[in-house]
C-alpha cells in the first residue's frame, strides 16, 4: 500500500464574506494548493469536497461537479456531507483512494457558505445535524446539544466554567499571528465570564463563530511524488473514523465521545504511533467542551481529567501538547464544511515551518480531529513530516 | 413538512403519551429504544415489542436556550432536558421555570405544541 503525501494544502481568510459565493470561495483554495503542488491539470484524477448545508445556504445541490469545475477540473468529483466532519470524511476518502490504486492525485477540501443567513436561520441550519423528530422538535439548537453534555460533564466530573474560558482564551491567543483567522483578538477570563449565555453553561464565549471559508489539499501517491520530485515532506500516516448513535438520549454516556475514541485508535494503530508520539494536536472545539471530550476521546486525558488541561497550560502554545495552534474552532473560525480539510492544512503548516506559530512544535507528528453534530461522526488524521 | 403528513412511529408514540400509555421498544437482550425503528440499535435484532414506559423519570442533563432558531423564537428562554426513565431517555421541554430545574429531578411525560410551527413535542412536568 502506497504513501499518502500533501503536495499542496491552502484555505482561504476564514471570516465574514456573505456576498462570496461558495464556488468563489473553494476556487481560491483549490487554485492556491494547485499552484503549490504544481500538479498538471490532467493529472487530477478524483475531487473528494465536503460540504454541510449548501442546499439550504445557496440552494445548490450536486457540489461536487460544481466545484471541480470551479477548480478548473474536469474529472469526477463527489461531495461527502458528515455535519462538521464533512470535510474530514472527503480528505480521508482521498486517501483511501489513493492508498487502494484508484488514484495518483487527488483535490480534497471543503467549503461552507453561512454568513449570508440570518443568524437565526443559520442556528436553525445547523440543527439539523440533530435528530429532527426527537431532539430539534424539542429546541435542541447546536449550542444546546453541546450545553446538555456540559452539564452532564461538570455533573458527573465537576469542573467550573472558568476552566471553559481559559480554553476559549488559550484559542484566541493562538489566532494571534495566523493570517487566515476570524478572530485575531485577544480575550481575558473576565470577557468570557461576563459573556452572556447562549444556551446555558454555554456561553457566547464557550462557542465558536460562524464562518464562510474554504481549505484545500492536493494528495499524491508516493511513486507520483517520487516520479515527480515534488516537494511533499508531509505523510497522511493514519485515517481513522467512528460513529455512534445521532441522539444524545440514546447513547450510553452523555459526558463522552466514543466516536473520537474509535477513530483515533483507528488512526494511531494504522500509523503505528501512540499518544506520547504527538506534538500538536488539532481538535474540533466547535465549543470549549468540545475540546475537552476530543482530548478525552483521543487518549491524551481520562474521562474527567482534560477540563483544566488548558488552565494548566498543558495545552497552550508553551505546553507539553499544543492544542489548537491554528487558534481552533474557536477563533480561527467554523465554516462546517472546510474545517476538517482546513485541520489538515493547518496541521501541514505547523510541521513544515511554515506557520507563525510552528515554532512551538516540538516534534515531527501532528493530529487532526474532525468531529460531525454531537459526535455522532468523528474523523482523525495522523501526519507525519520527514517521514 | 406539510403538518398534515403524520411521522409513522414517532407520532404514535405521541398518541399513545397523550393517554398516558407511552411506550418504548424493547428486544429480547433488554435493550431499549424509540420508535420508528425496525432494529434494536444496540444489538441489531429485529424483533422488538412494545413495552409500557415507566410513568416518570429523572432529569439527565438540562440546558435553559436564549438564542433559539425560528422555531423557537417567541418561545425563549426555555429549557430543554434529557430524562432518564430506565430502559430508555427521552429529550424534551421541561415545563418549569428554568431555575427550578435540576439535575436528579422527578419528571412525568407530556405532550405539547409547538404554537410557532404546530409541532407536537414531547414535554416534561415536575412530580
Ligand atoms: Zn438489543
Amino acid at each position: 500500500m502506497t504513501t499518502v503525501r500533501i503536495a499542496g494544502a491552502t484555505l482561504t481568510h476564514f471570516g465574514s464574506h456573505p456576498d462570496r459565493t461558495g464556488r468563489d470561495l473553494f476556487a481560491e483554495a483549490a487554485l492556491g494548493a494547485r499552484e503549490q503542488a504544481g500538479v498538471p491539470r490532467d493529472d487530477i484524477d478524483e475531487v473528494a469536497y465536503g460540504n454541510f448545508m449548501g442546499e439550504l445556504a445557496e440552494r445548490q445541490g450536486h457540489q461536487g461537479p460544481i466545484m471541480a469545475e470551479a477548480a478548473g477540473l474536469n474529472c469526477p468529483a463527489t461531495r461527502y456531507e458528515d455535519a462538521c466532519a464533512s470535510a474530514g470524511v472527503a480528505v480521508r476518502a482521498g486517501v483511501s483512494a489513493i492508498r487502494s490504486g484508484r488514484a495518483d492525485v487527488v483535490l480534497a477540501g471543503g467549503m461552507e457558505r453561512m454568513t449570508n443567513q440570518e443568524t437565526e436561520n443559520t442556528t436553525e441550519f445547523l440543527a439539523i445535524a440533530a435528530d429532527e423528530l426527537y431532539e430539534v422538535r424539542a429546541g435542541m439548537t447546536f449550542p444546546g446539544a453541546y450545553a446538555l453534555m456540559q452539564r452532564a460533564y461538570m455533573n458527573e466530573f465537576g469542573g467550573e466554567r472558568e476552566d471553559f474560558a481559559h480554553i476559549a482564551v488559550k484559542n484566541h491567543d493562538h489566532a494571534l499571528p495566523n493570517e487566515y483567522a476570524q478572530y485575531r483578538s485577544a480575550i481575558s477570563v473576565e470577557d468570557h465570564l461576563d459573556a452572556p449565555m447562549i444556551s446555558d453553561p454555554v456561553g457566547l464565549y464557550d462557542s465558536c463563530p460562524i464562518t464562510d471559508g474554504a481549505a484545500a489539499v492536493i494528495l499524491v501517491s508516493e511513486e507520483y511524488a517520487a516520479e515527480h520530485a515534488l516537494d511533499a515532506p508531509v505523510a497522511i500516516t493514519g485515517t481513522g473514523q467512528g460513529g455512534d448513535n445521532i441522539a444524545l438520549q440514546d447513547r450510553t454516556h452523555l459526558n463522552r465521545t466514543p466516536a473520537t475514541a474509535r477513530a483515533a485508535d483507528e488512526a494511531f494503530a494504522d500509523a503505528g504511533i501512540t499518544p506520547d508520539d504527538v506534538a500538536a494536536v488539532e481538535v474540533h472545539d466547535c465549543f470549549t467542551v468540545a475540546e475537552v471530550l476530543a482530548l478525552e476521546g483521543l487518549g491524551f486525558y481520562d474521562p474527567g481529567e482534560a477540563v483544566t488541561a488548558a488552565r494548566d497550560g498543558e495545552t497552550t502554545k508553551h505546553g507539553s501538547l499544543p492544542v489548537n495552534l491554528s487558534g481552533g474552532l474557536k477563533a480561527k473560525g467554523h465554516p462546517v464544511g472546510a474545517t476538517g480539510a482546513s485541520q489538515i492544512t493547518e496541521m501541514y503548516r505547523l510541521l513544515t515551518g511554515e506557520h507563525p506559530n510552528s515554532e512551538y512544535v516540538d516534534g515531527r507528528v501532528g493530529v487532526t480531529h474532525n468531529a460531525g453534530g454531537t459526535v455522532a461522526s468523528a474523523v482523525v488524521h495522523v501526519l507525519e513530516v520527514d517521514a | 413538512m406539510n403538518p398534515k403528513v403524520r411521522d409513522e412511529g414517532y407520532d404514535d408514540l405521541l398518541d399513545a403519551a397523550e393517554e398516558g400509555e407511552a411506550y418504548y421498544l424493547a428486544c429480547a437482550n433488554g435493550h431499549g429504544s424509540l420508535p420508528p425503528r425496525r432494529t434494536c440499535p444496540h444489538c441489531g435484532s429485529v424483533d422488538l415489542s412494545e413495552e409500557s414506559l415507566p410513568d416518570s423519570g429523572t432529569v439527565e442533563t438540562y440546558t435553559t436556550t436564549q438564542v433559539a432558531a425560528p422555531s423557537f423564537a417567541s418561545k425563549t428562554p426555555y429549557t430543554t432536558a434529557v430524562v432518564d426513565f430506565g430502559p430508555v431517555r427521552l429529550t424534551g421541554i421541561v415545563r418549569a421555570d428554568a431555575e427550578d430545574v435540576e439535575v436528579g429531578m422527578r419528571v412525568g411525560l407530556a405532550v405539547g405544541r409547538n404554537t410557532m410551527t404546530g409541532n407536537r413535542m414531547l414535554t416534561f412536568h415536575p412530580r
